[in-house]
């Protein structure tokens, strides 16, 4: 039951919140942040128990849930929580409730409107960590879709509406394929075992002839590229993250791009381990290329946030060499990648839009020289900067010396290629320091430092950094239980 | 005829007879209001008495007729979409200037036809239902008379379906020169006990393809669609869309089975170019569309294009693919005709890319309907369009039609694009203050019906999904 609360929770959330601006335009703001954070403590309540193993279902399923929908096809609403599931969820609500505050001073128009959008996107993202029935799973994909495209193309700047569009179509595209893919493993497998099912547990050996099964994970390989998003399928994302709103620029770095990383692991490597060896080295190679390409586009912009934007494809690369390396190491790494670039890059969009509410520009080279006027914003910026770049005591660093650490083991070529990656984060990052916040300023007016609702967003951030970097153990220890289906299952 | 032939066919009769009525209540008075009223009532009466009707058995009335579960749901489905065609048609033609009260009675004869259509397996009934319902829609669709495109529409009309059924009645003429056969069934046998058909045969149905394809503006018999959609009042358009092409869809679906269309490459080759051809002619002409009428007429090409892959599909999956999607698509066609038709004002129907813009601030409801519409026809989830496109690929996926499902992956992106274009616009900001515009009650009540059911159909679709197997499996 706990499961469906995570689902609805937001979706009724979001009408209430719709509802509520009718009485007050502040109500909204308020709604939300509340359901956030009830999320937030329920799903932490949630991990806090797991961890004296009270909640084992099964084999390393931790909570699980089930309503039939449609018989006529196998459907059911089957949900079900596991260590990866739980930590996304966590991710889920902490990275929303911020950026339910992100957007107190920032949305002015149409409040209700807004945090309905919020919600319901938020909701979708749940459903897509907990559903184990392929049809649910592609129905709340292209659920949060569809607020998302509102939140771009109503409250985005200015070339917004382009975004949106190229957001919508790219996703929307590889969201067919998968639905090809989906439908084409339901039919085989019913002719191989004569049951009719979507649901995910009984579609996991489905036996299969291995051109066709390498064909089916093509197609959830292309729906989960695109989303995550790997070379050559990234072009929507800066312009979707550089016109988004601050909080719809969180979201969508902080976990629309995880639904994507989260279906490789979830679906793709589980359910064809042999095509998932097959084209590892593909793969892997496009993560490489990744790294690199998305690194020297983020040295070569001006603008914050798509600076911010590319280094993600940046970071995603690593993402996608981790998950194909098949072993355990890699694979913690892949999730501790998944966590700390939410947060990080979350981090790194707030600051983005909290400059931009200040100086009205993301142009680098129109900033410059801020540092003695903004000295809080300037350390918070410092520490996620070096977060970026791989900075050891950073939860980055963990993540990326995990995955690096175990794809040396699968491939050292691509592994070294990654690994220049990490020089060209350094040089990129170092730029948004040394262009901000360094050199000369030539303004005269003063600028207010960040306030205590921006110290609110920022240090929960900090801390949950440094905690992963220092003491990375817990998360690494529920992950860890989620793995046997995933990492262990293809290197038999 | 037998009390129980009668009985069996009393919508049918129902909806004859209130047409006979309204012609003498036009004689003895001009009263639009009780005109309105009236035909309703019709129309819930003929519910009512589908609602009545035994529904197990197929029931035969020789040589023309067949009742059973499949025509008794088409026949509903027919005339409720009829009634929210109704519903949205009296504040349209109450601020317009002409005679409105003989319009019901066109639109209730043109009921009759498709009636007739969903019922007939006799290639008699077929030509009877189908010229009824013809030779009304002319007079709907140039009804506004005085408006400029009204009679180019009408006469575009008049000319091309005279021409069309021409080709059919020339089709049905050769098959039965030469197998002396018009019911269904037994062309079917004749089928069955020739080894190859002979020239006059194969003549005779590429004509009866020309004749079908026509009404059901499929490429490249489509031509007509984007003048009529544009020049007709907008109730008639939805009318045209919905019960025009589903009874002659619905039509289709029976002749093929009885003749064991799917037994034939050939037949099934002619129908997969066309369905690829509807597709991308339908969503590519539709793509930097700026009237909104002419945009729904070419999705309209397009989801034709879709629904033949699920026919295409064949077996059982695929038939009650076609159903669905095409109640989907009658819910979201009414819906969007009738969103504009609310909008409209006195002097122009709204129809420009601009009427629409920031409509979501001055007319949030309206706005909201419209956009569920949308993306209904887009196939997004929670909408009844999803769950219909989703039947259509899983048919295909069943029946292994990779090739046009691809080109259907691929159309839906194409299409994707002009539908939220629309919905963007709606969003734009308002440069002035809003103004609202008073809603007609019946107007906004049916179209809040239409959502409703759109949502239920999305969220909950099993209900109308065992409905659809049963009546399938009891037809046989």
């Amino acid at each position: 039951m706990i499961l469906l609360a995570f689902i609805l929770l937001p979706i009724l959330g979001a009408f209430v919140a719709w509802l509520s601006a009718a009485v007050n335009r502040s109500l909204p703001r308020w709604v939300a942040l509340l359901v956030m954070l009830a999320g937030l403590v329920l799903s932490a309540g949630l991990w806090w128990q797991v961890q004296d193993d009270v909640y084992f279902i099964g084999d390393h399923w931790l909570e699980t849930y089930e309503l039939p929908w449609m018989p006529r096809f196998g459907i059911s609403f089957s949900l079900a929580l596991d260590g990866l599931s739980l930590l996304m969820l966590v991710l889920t609500f902490f990275l929303g409730a911020l950026s339910v505050m992100v957007s107190w001073n920032e949305i002015k128009e149409r409040v209700g409107f807004f945090h309905f959008n919020l919600l319901f996107v938020l909701g979708g993202i749940a459903g897509v960590f907990l559903t184990m029935d392929l049809f649910l799973f592609y129905f709340f994909w292209e659920v949060m879709l569809i607020p998302m495209y509102f939140l771009i193309g109503i409250w985005g700047h200015g070339n917004r509406i382009y975004a949106a569009f190229k957001f919508f179509l790219f996703t929307q595209a590889g969201g067919l394929l998968m639905l090809l893919s989906i439908l084409g493993l339901y039919f085989i497998h019913a002719s191989a075992t004569g049951t009719y099912t979507f649901s995910y547990f009984t579609l996991l050996n489905t036996p299969m002839a291995v051109e066709t099964g390498r064909w089916l994970m093509l197609g959830f390989l292309v729906a989960f590229i695109v989303k995550l998003p790997a070379f050559p399928f990234h072009t929507w994302l800066p312009d979707a993250h550089t016109e988004a709103p601050t909080a719809g620029s969180v979201i969508l770095a902080g976990l629309l791009l995880k639904t994507g990383a989260y279906g490789i692991l979830r679906f793709v490597i589980p359910l064809f381990p042999e095509a998932s060896q097959f084209f590892a080295p593909w793969i892997m190679l496009l993560g490489a290329i990744g790294i690199l390409y998305g690194g020297k586009l983020a040295y070569a912009q001006t603008d914050f946030k798509r600076l911010v934007a590319y280094t993600s494809v940046s970071h995603m690369g690593f993402v996608l060499v981790g998950a194909f390396a098949f072993n355990a190491l890699a694979y913690q790494g892949v999730v501790m990648q998944m966590i700390t670039h939410g947060i990080s890059t979350g981090a790194l969009f707030m600051i983005a839009g909290s400059l931009y509410e200040r100086l009205h520009t993301r142009e680098l080279e129109q900033m410059g020289g801020l540092w003695p006027a903004l000295p809080k914003m300037g350390v918070v910026t410092m520490v996620f900067v070096m977060a970026s770049l791989g900075l050891p005591g950073l939860g980055n660093f963990i993540a990326e010396f995990l995955i690096l650490a175990g794809s040396w083991q699968a491939a050292p070529w691509i592994t070294i290629a990654a690994t220049i990656g990490l020089v060209v984060a350094t040089v990129y990052s170092l730029r948004i320091m040394q262009k901000v916040f360094f050199g000369v300023s030539q303004r005269e007016y003063k600028l207010p430092d960040l306030s205590l609702r921006e110290m609110l967003m920022m240090v929960p951030l900090i801390i949950a950094i440094i905690w992963l970097g220092v003491y990375p153990q817990p998360v690494i220890n529920v992950a860890g239980r989620a793995m046997p289906s995933v990492a262990i299952h293809s290197t038999k | 005829m037998s009390v129980s032939d009668l009985l069996s066919l009393l919508p049918l009769l129902i909806i004859s007879g209130a047409a006979v009525i309204a012609i003498l209540l036009v004689a003895i008075r001009r009263n639009h209001r009780v005109m309105h009223a009236f035909t309703v009532f019709a129309f819930i009466c003929a519910l009512a008495a589908l609602y009545f009707q035994p529904y197990a058995v197929p029931y035969v009335i020789a040589p023309l007729f067949v009742v059973d579960a499949f025509a008794l749901f088409n026949t509903g489905l027919i005339l409720l979409a009829g009634l929210s065609v109704l519903f949205l048609s009296y504040s349209y033609f109450e601020q317009r200037e002409e005679r409105k009260e003989e319009y019901y009675i066109l639109l209730l004869l043109a009921t009759v036809g498709g009636m007739v259509l969903v019922i007939s397996q006799h290639f008699i009934s077929l030509f009877l239902g189908l010229e009824t319902m013809s030779i009304s829609l002319y007079g709907l669709i140039a009804y506004l008379r005085a408006r400029e495109r009204s009679d180019e529409a009408g006469i575009k009309y008049l000319l091309l379906a005279a021409l069309s059924s021409a080709f059919l009645l020339f089709g049905m003429a050769l098959v039965y020169a030469e197998s002396g056969k018009m019911d269904f069934t037994g062309i079917g046998a004749y089928l069955e006990g020739i080894h190859t058909a002979p020239v006059a045969v194969v003549a005779g149905f590429g004509l009866m393809v020309i004749g079908v394809g026509f009404k059901l503006g499929i490429v490249p018999f489509h031509m007509w669609a984007p003048d009529i959609y544009e020049g007709a009042p907008l109730p008639v358009a939805a009318y045209i869309a919905t019960v025009s092409k589903g009874s002659m869809l619905v039509l289709l679906m029976r002749f093929y089975r009885d003749i064991n269309g799917y037994e034939y490459t050939i037949l099934w080759w002619v129908f997969a170019i066309i369905a690829m051809a509807s597709m991308f002619a339908g969503n590519w002409l539709a793509l930097m569309q700026q009237n909104v009428k002419r945009l729904l007429a070419y999705s309209s090409i397009a989801h034709m294009g879709y629904i033949l892959i699920a026919f295409l599909a064949g077996q059982e999956a695929g038939q009650e693919a076609v159903i669905f999607y095409l109640v989907a698509y009658v819910i979201t066609s009414i819906g969007a005709f009738g969103v504009l038709a609310l909008m409209s004002d006195e002097k122009n129907d709204a129809e420009n890319l601009q009427d629409f813009s920031g409509l979501f601030w001055r007319q949030p409801w309206l706005a909201a309907i419209f956009t569920g519409m949308l993306l209904s026809l887009a196939g997004i989830p929670l909408t009844a369009g999803f769950i219909g496109k989703f039947y259509v690929v899983a048919a295909g996926v069943d029946a292994e039609l990779w090739l046009l499902l691809i080109l259907l992956v691929i159309n839906s992106v194409i299409g994707l694009f002009y539908y939220i274009r629309l919905v963007a616009i709606m969003f734009q900001p308002l440069p002035g203050p809003a103004v609202r515009k008073r809603m007609p009650f019946f107007g906004i009540f049916a179209l809040s019906a239409l959502m409703g059911l759109l949502l239920w159909l999305g969220v909950y679709p099993s209900g109308l999904i065992a409905v659809i197997r049963d009546m399938m499996l009891t037809m046989g």
